[in-house]
């Protein structure tokens, strides 16, 4: 059955429509879970707020078992769900520029659009940066061709590289995430400010 | 300070996380992919230059490969729709307003150039990596991706490695 728009079920436009309804569902749970606080996602490296840690693997691994369990019932197709293909060191070297830009900027770029969205200037900011760095990148293309391209390893999965089946996977990493729940819980009360509060439930 | 009326607070992030993963789900099923950002500024980059600069996009490299890239993409309609949930929420529990977030110890001036650098870290990071935080990270673990699980892994690690540094824009 699913994916609706690669069997046809609906058509290319309506899928257009859909993603605006998406993407309406993603601005709103980032906004309601404090990702439009660029204080509290840079908290997550000074362990005073790790929301972005527990948000983050708790949706992961939702959509991990969620596919997992789709697929179990037949209600869709893995093999037409995109998977991003890897080419190794432009995977390390931008999630690596990204890391920098994260700790000055408090921003990824949906959560600055998010931030956007109810008056951040800051978040305003940071989107006109990322504008400016989008253009950097496609301007000076051929400087970094090669290394963008180089590499490349398909589109492997993590779970066929480390020879393990789907299921016990992610039964690990939901393992991990829980251990990395437990520092974050710990990290919040060790780390705490008195600048600083919460203000969740 | 005046006696506004205290925003609501923030959701359970736990439930906050496992909604957000539903809406993943909901996209992998509807759509055959996951939630993205930055393709959606990297397509109104493209469009842009096309049409300020039409020669220019002729001749470039990355424009020729990308040609085909258009505003009517499935990036752009889902960050539009985040830009309106964003704003619903923030209406609901009455946090919409005009504000420079910032450490404590910061002007705002620092922090708005500190956000516009950062910003253009990202963005070129993301389209060396292929995707941000959401595309790449979020979405390419869910799927058990490889490069999903590497770039999350490079962006965390190098924003904790440096945190020490930038610390006196947050604490």
């Amino acid at each position: 059955m699913g994916p609706l728009v690669a069997n046809e079920i609906i058509s290319p436009d309506t899928n257009l429509f859909l993603a605006f309804l998406i993407g309406i569902g993603f601005g709103f749970v980032l906004e309601s879970n404090g990702f439009s606080s660029s204080r509290r996602l840079a908290g997550m490296f000074y362990g005073y707020d790790t929301t972005v840690l527990k948000v983050f693997f708790t949706a992961a691994i939702t959509g991990m078992l969620g596919l997992l369990f789709m697929s179990l019932f037949g209600w869709i197709d893995l093999s037409l769900i995109y998977i991003n293909p890897t080419y190794l060191w432009s995977a390390i070297g931008g999630g690596v520029i990204m890391g920098v830009g994260f700790i000055l900027g408090g921003y990824c770029p949906g959560t600055s659009f998010c931030a956007a969205s109810i008056g951040k200037l800051d978040a305003l900011a940071f989107i006109g940066g990322i504008f400016l760095g989008v253009l950097l990148f496609t301007e000076a293309y051929p400087l970094w061709e090669n290394f963008f391209n180089a590499k490349y390893l398909g589109s492997p999965l993590l779970s066929s590289v480390l020879g393990l089946s789907r299921g016990v996977m992610t039964l690990l990493i939901i393992l991990v995430a829980l251990g990395m729940f437990w520092v974050g819980e710990w990290a919040e009360k060790r780390f705490a400010r008195d600048d600083y509060k919460l203000n969740q439930k | 300070m005046s006696k506004n009326r205290e925003p609501k607070k923030y959701m359970n992030p736990y439930l906050g996380g496992v909604l957000l993963g539903l809406v993943l789900i909901v996209a992998f099923w509807v759509s055959g992919r996951g939630l993205g950002a930055s393709g959606a500024v990297k397509s109104v980059v493209v469009a842009g230059v096309e049409t300020v600069a039409p020669k220019h996009a002729q001749n470039a490299v990355y424009y020729k490969q990308h040609s085909e890239d258009s505003l009517k993409s499935w990036l752009v309609f889902e960050m539009l729709g985040v830009l309106v949930g964003g704003f619903l929420s923030g209406a609901i529990a009455g946090r919409l307003k005009f504000s420079v977030e910032k450490g404590p110890h910061i002007s705002g001036k620092i922090r708005l150039i500190a956000a516009t650098v950062g910003g253009i870290f990202f963005g070129l990071g993301s389209q060396l990596g292929r995707g941000c935080t959401s595309g790449s990270a979020l979405t390419g673990m869910a799927v058990l991706s490889l490069g999903g699980f590497v770039t999350m892994a490079a962006i965390f690690g190098t924003a904790f490695a440096l945190a020490y540094f930038a610390r006196k824009l947050w604490l």
